[in-house]
């Protein structure tokens, strides 16, 4: 039953809100609120849909989706780059698990919100803390019958108990990596472990991916309200012959990594990334251009890195993970960093001009990904049109696919690029943007860099 | 020329549209008069469907064999606002039946991406009303007192009754009405009903949540990365006026960067050397 809260206690809470949120909104982890679909039916409150939704944009072009808070901002330790470190002079508060399940329900029940993303500063010690922010979502979901979105943050020290029932609440798990190479941990996260926090998210992969396996190996019927049964008592459907397997995260892990506030180059930043999509089957890494905070350290750089810089690097990221490019085709040793004036598929393409003109009435899958211009969803729907015509320009016109980027690459059945214009230096000049134009240079969501 | 009273929603559209197929009336030959001009066409031959040839009886559609994607997309399409819609539709039903089942699949053909577009910008309307509207819940005096949550919103496309699923699944267990211009559409907890549109007035204008959930927005916006264009394309204008928290909005831009600078400043003045 939801208490309603008198007008001191609200105060309090608003205050609280305040500077929990202001502590928690430098953690760009929880772009998504996208899961397998659920819902709780007429018992409990809430659904999770594929896509996720966003609820607001505030002015920084930011996705509001969740609630995403911590549950306090005192911390033992100290991060130099964090707003929350032990030394820094920020006002400190801390919520009780009531109050954030009263929120979290109330703004969930208005639509404000998709759901929980819930974070914690490290008091007293890492399973205190976990056990406390356990506690909301056990409440949440058990009491409440919720099944909205539960992003947890999960701390690298905490005991493997306490990851099992995390997972089995949470549709998500994250545990920031926070710097791109161990050196630059040791140096601005001294408490922090880079093993400790790479055998996490090995011991999270290897759970979800348990959890996974599991569900693949009972009946298909009974697959539909399995992440269900995990916190609902009562079942949907009549009882079971077979015990169902509980569910892990079944959303996946992210991370996040803070760019800007070492001088570590955009390979080492990409290399970090691949290795843990490989290694832990992240869903996604989350890339947050160093940002000025109040209080900061004065070890710390004055100057925010071009927010421009995060965008390249999401769209990268992309590249490595939808179009087929490695680490060394995107940043080669010749180039550490992303060129800031070109997205990288096309400084890709200006680099490796003897692979095109690419013919886009013939060209294989493969190839088609590696055309500007061209994104995954265009290069699907080019090819379903060839099966019935030859692809003209005007085609290209209604995908909406970007010509100024493409043309110079392509071959279509009423164009071929000039050869002169392809091996011209001038190419490259005439694709980049200038450079004034960079700083205004505005990011799309992280959920959809287009290329 | 036959003329045809343009229908008001997807299933009278299919009704007429099954009628004119039937009948091989091919889509040149046919108007789709929009309700609200009909007097000025008085004398032209007005055709509904009789009401003595029932649409779905077999021998008119035994042979008309159509995608499953074009059904998906003509529910879609038939709540955008573009009178020509219609005609299209039934063009492209026509091409279909006519030598042209692979239609749907070529994407830069003129109709098929008229009907793409148009299904494009309702979906994107039904996304954001899942997004967008907001519940104030007042306490209903009869029924023991129960908490009922009301909503204004005002779409561009006539989306409220092909959102309201949505809605149903998440929030079975509430009471819920969303209240529109054009429809309304109504949940008890256990039907779900539709009734026409009303005004403004008719809906809640505050509720005891809004202040805390104007807090969240102001605190979690970051002040260091202002970026205003993005946050206009995915919450365009046209959006604002039925959103609690966006009236902070001018004042967390014009203050963005002093804040900006106030942080700066003060690592600046951390960073110089004491004597």
């Amino acid at each position: 039953v939801h208490v309603q809260l008198n007008m001191s206690v609200r105060v309090d809470v608003s205050r609280k809100l305040a500077i929990l949120a202001d502590a928690a909104k430098y953690d760009a982890s929880c772009a998504s609120s996208g899961a397998r679909s659920k819902a709780a039916g007429r018992d409990g409150l809430g659904s999770t849909t594929p896509a996720g939704i966003c609820h607001s944009y505030t002015p920084d072009g930011r996705c509001v989706s969740l609630l995403k808070i911590l549950l306090t901002n005192f911390c033992v330790y100290e991060c130099i780059y964090c707003i929350n470190r032990r030394s820094s002079n920020v006002p400190r508060a801390r919520f009780t698990v009531d109050e954030v399940v009263d929120l979290t329900l109330g703004f969930y029940r208005r639509n404000y919100i998709e759901g929980l993303f819930l974070s914690s500063g490290i008091i007293q010690s890492p399973d205190y803390t976990m056990e406390q922010v356990v506690a909301v979502a056990r409440k949440l979901r058990a009491e409440h019958r919720f099944a909205g979105y539960i992003h947890l943050k999960t701390i690298p020290e905490a005991s493997p108990e306490l990851l099992a029932e995390a997972g089995r609440y949470a549709d998500r798990l994250s545990i920031n990596i926070e710097l791109p190479t161990v050196a630059d941990l040791g140096q601005l996260a001294p408490q922090k472990d880079w093993t400790n926090i790479d055998r996490m998210m090995g011991r999270i992969a290897h759970n979800i991916d348990a959890a996974r396996t599991a569900e693949v190996s009972s009946p298909a019927s009974e697959r539909a309200v399995r992440s269900f049964a995990g916190f609902a008592p009562k079942p949907i459907r009549p009882p079971r012959a077979r015990p169902q397997p509980p569910p892990f995260a079944p959303a996946g892990q992210s991370t996040q990594m803070i760019v800007g506030a070492t001088p570590t180059a955009d390979a080492a930043i990409l290399r970090t990334a691949d290795t843990l999509y490989r290694r832990h089957s992240l869903r996604r890494v989350y890339y947050s251009a160093f940002s000025p905070i109040p209080d900061a350290s004065p070890r710390l750089a004055l100057q925010a890195p071009p927010l421009v810089r995060e965008h390249r690097l999401y769209q990268a990221d992309w590249l490595l993970r939808f179009y087929g490019f490695s680490v060394d085709e995107i940043v080669p040793t010749a180039a550490a960093n992303l060129d800031l004036s070109l997205n990288p598929k096309l400084a890709w393409a200006l680099r490796n001009r003897h692979a095109f003109p690419v013919d886009l009435n013939r060209a294989e899958r493969a190839q088609l990904l590696r055309v500007p211009g061209l994104g995954v969803r265009n290069v699907d729907r080019l090819l379903e049109i060839r099966r019935w015509a030859r692809i003209r320009l005007v085609d290209l016109t209604r995908l909406k696919v970007n010509l100024k980027d493409a043309l110079p690459f392509v071959i279509v059945a009423d164009h071929t690029p000039h050869r002169l214009g392809l091996d011209s230096d001038s190419l490259r000049a005439r694709l980049a943007k200038p450079a004034e134009q960079l700083e205004l240079f505005n990011t799309p969501s992280p959920h959809g860099a287009t290329l | 020329v036959i003329s045809v009273a343009a229908p008001n929603d997807f299933e009278a559209w299919r009704v007429i549209a099954r009628s004119l197929l039937a009948r091989g009336l091919p889509p040149a030959g046919i108007v789709w008069e929009p309700a609200a001009q009909r007097a000025l066409w008085e004398n032209w031959q007005v055709e509904e469907p009789s009401p003595e040839e029932p649409a779905d009886s077999p021998a008119n559609v035994a042979n008309v064999r159509i995608p499953p994607r074009f059904l998906e997309l003509a529910r879609l399409v038939a709540a955008h606002l573009a009178p020509e819609r219609w005609a299209v539709l039934y063009r492209v039903l026509w091409r279909l039946s006519h030598g042209e089942r692979h239609l749907l699949q070529l994407a830069s053909d003129v109709d098929t991406h008229a009907l793409e577009m148009w299904e494009k910008a309702v979906r994107r309307e039904l996304h954001k009303m899942t997004a967008f509207v907001r519940f104030r819940a007042i306490r209903d005096e009869g029924a023991g007192g129960r908490e009922h949550f009301i909503a204004w919103y005002e779409p561009v496309h006539d989306v409220v009754a092909l959102g309201a699923p949505f809605f149903v699944r998440r929030f079975t267990s509430m009471q819920w009405s969303i209240l529109s211009p054009r429809r309304c559409v109504h949940w008890d907890g256990a039907t779900l009903r539709e009734s026409p549109g009303v005004s403004r007035d008719q809906a809640p204008n505050d509720d005891a949540l809004e202040a805390l959930w104007r807090t969240y927005y102001a605190s979690i916006f970051n002040p260091a990365r202002l970026k205003i264009d993005a946050m206009l394309r995915e919450m365009p204008r046209r959006y604002w006026k039925n959103l609690p928290e966006t009236d902070l909005i001018e004042q967390l831009i014009t203050d963005a960067s002093s804040r900006t600078e106030t942080m700066i400043e003060a690592s600046r003045e951390k960073q110089r050397p004491l004597l």
